[in-house]
């Protein structure tokens, strides 16, 4: 009870003060519109291509979404000192780096659905298979979370943790499958793919959007649960080794 | 259990730096400890190891009988910590401010609210309960910062420089918060680079220079060693200059100091007749604007002992006085 208040009101603080201002709100909506019509204006294919670009955009919206939000939740916390407050709490450094992170992945997993809503209007999407789409959502948001966290506590200043953020997610925008296939990458650039998280978090969305994913959705999930739990338990030694001097 | 605090051969080093080498003492249940040293002594490294805010190098470490050496955070329960600078949230308001630090301890709503608000008004700060933390004067952080650090009625409590920075009317309405709260029971560690606010506050002070404690002892006891010293600071508006030396030809009992152009201070180890001295002085030409008895005082043995001069010690330390005189 009391670690779960403790959990709550973090989570709480940090959805009020970040995330449901109003710049973040409008960025939230804004980005998936522009991604859309980016795609859309490229392929020039009109309505049809909407289902296969909608993976790309629900996966870029939690990316940006999630990682982009670690910086201000963690890096500037930990620059302006306030972030030693939580370290002084009795709470296990475990639960309140889920706490710290539980507000991003919601925040991620809301940016996801404002593409699907915008396809609804446009297109019929009573062929995705929601059971498989929705953790697939869940589960990005995560990991994208947990790798947002991994970079912030790499870094000390807010910039940085931008910076390097980039590092990360423009390679994963072209690398991971979610516009352009993995089996039309040239040869050196595959095995890339099979490190980053999101290609396995792309695949699932392929499945549960038009049905062709290229692994079985267990092995998908397996992995993507893998990336999550390393990422995690890297950050958490990470503030342990530098935050913790 | 009587030992709150237990620090044996704590040692810490940031590169090239040694901040904190082999401390040991011991902070008794209700007790209010002083670290009193100047700047760069290494009072707020030995705070983030005792709070689990830094891992010492060397050493051991125990916070109510529990061993934190390993687990830095393992007692973080018990305590309470003020920082040396305000750490609190500027987008939240003072009360929002609270409920938050208190919810970090798993108070329930009603009860953090209840505290919030009488820890604002005993603060004298429900005025600003519902501005912004970002925009409250340096003064009101600090007094805030201290609420936040008490909201959850810790039993041991970390104060890092609560007045630094604060006028002098702040400063006193902070001493005397801390008194209440060591009144209250609570056992404080507090750090400080003043030695007036030690001596008023503390019952037992560490002298920490350069990374170490060079003396650890009751106020009354760290006195006793300059009590039997009488000190008289002679303030003259016209003074010859070699006057240092005539006093001493004459009056060859007495150690004389000179303090700039126009201060002259006499210590002896029995009463100083003050009479005969401003007459010397007067028939040689000097004129004597004023003649005082000078309690010893805690500043005394800390200049003994250290050889750092007290006014070493910070220039905030001056303006206080200059403003409480
Ligand atoms: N994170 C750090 N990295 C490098 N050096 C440090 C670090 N923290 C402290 N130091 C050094 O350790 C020494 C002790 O610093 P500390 O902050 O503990 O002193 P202090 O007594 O609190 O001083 P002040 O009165 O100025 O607050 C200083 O020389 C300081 O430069
Ligand atoms: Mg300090």
């Amino acid at each position: 009870m009391r670690l779960w208040i403790a959990f709550w009101n973090i989570l709480l603080k940090d959805m009020r003060t970040y995330y449901l201002k109003p710049p973040n709100i409008s960025w939230g909506l804004l980005f998936p519109v522009a991604w859309t019509a980016m795609f859309f204006i490229k392929s020039g294919k009109g309505l049809d291509s909407i289902l296969a670009l909608l993976p790309g955009v629900v996966a870029l919206s939690i990316l940006f979404g999630t990682t982009s939000m670690l910086a201000v939740t963690v890096t500037f916390e930990k620059k302006n000192r306030s972030f030693e407050r939580l370290l002084l709490a009795p709470i296990p450094l475990e639960l309140l780096m889920l706490a710290k992170t539980g507000g991003a992945v919601v925040f991620g997993v809301a940016n996801a659905f404002v593409p699907v809503l915008m396809a609804l209007f446009l297109a019929d999407l009573s062929q995705v298979n929601w059971i498989v789409f929705v953790p697939a959502v869940f589960m990005i948001a995560v990991a994208s979370t947990f790798l947002g966290l991994f970079i912030a506590v790499a870094v000390s200043e807010v910039f940085e943790a931008q910076t390097f953020s980039n590092f990360f997610r423009f390679p994963m925008i072209f690398l991971c499958g979610l516009f352009f296939p993995i089996e039309k990458l040239p040869v050196f650039l595959k095995p890339l793919s099979y490190i980053l998280p999101l290609t396995y978090g792309a695949d699932m969305l392929h499945g549960a959007v038009h049905g062709r994913q290229s692994m079985p959705f267990p092995l998908d999930t397996a992995l993507l649960g893998g990336f999550c739990v390393g990422l995690f338990a890297v950050s958490l030694w990470n503030i342990k080794r530098k935050w913790i001097l | 259990m009587n030992e709150v605090i237990a620090v044996e051969g704590l040692s810490k080093r940031f590169g090239q730096v040694q901040a904190v080498s082999g401390l040991s003492f011991t902070v008794h249940r209700g007790e209010l400890f002083g670290f009193l040293g100047p700047n760069g002594a290494g009072k707020t490294t030995t705070i983030n190891m005792l709070t689990g805010l830094a891992r010492p190098d060397m050493g051991t470490i125990r916070i109510g009988g529990i061993d934190c050496t390993q687990r830095p955070r393992a007692a973080q329960h018990l305590i309470g910590v003020v920082p040396d600078e305000s750490n609190l949230y500027p987008e939240l308001t003072g009360f929002e401010n609270l409920c938050f630090c208190a919810a970090l301890y798993g108070l329930g709503k009603a009860e953090r609210q209840e505290r919030a608000r009488r820890l604002l008004d005993q603060f004298g700060l429900a005025q600003a309960a519902n501005r912004k933390f970002g925009g409250y004067s340096k003064g009101m952080k600090r007094k805030l910062t201290i609420a936040a650090g008490i909201i959850h009625q810790p039993e041991i409590l970390f104060l890092d420089e609560p007045t630094t920075g604060i006028d002098v009317a702040g400063a006193r309405h902070i001493r005397q918060l801390i008194a209440d709260l060591h009144k209250a029971g609570t056992t404080i560690f507090l750090t400080t680079h003043y030695i007036e606010e030690a001596e008023r506050l503390c019952g037992r002070i560490a002298f920490i220079v350069s990374g170490r404690i060079v003396r650890t002892d009751t106020v009354e006891r760290l006195i006793q060693s300059v009590r039997d010293k009488h000190v008289v600071q002679i303030t003259c508006s016209k003074m010859p200059d070699d006057m240092g030396t005539r006093l001493s030809q004459f009056f060859p009992g007495l150690e004389l100091t000179s303090q700039g152009r126009e201060s002259i201070r006499v210590e002896a180890g029995e009463p100083i007749r003050v009479g005969p001295l401003v007459r010397f002085l007067e028939d040689q030409g000097a004129e004597v604007a004023e003649a005082r008895r000078m309690r010893p005082s805690l500043e005394d043995v800390f200049v003994q002992i250290t050889g750092i001069e007290a006014h070493a010690m910070g220039q905030e330390q001056e303006k206080e006085k200059a403003g409480a005189g």
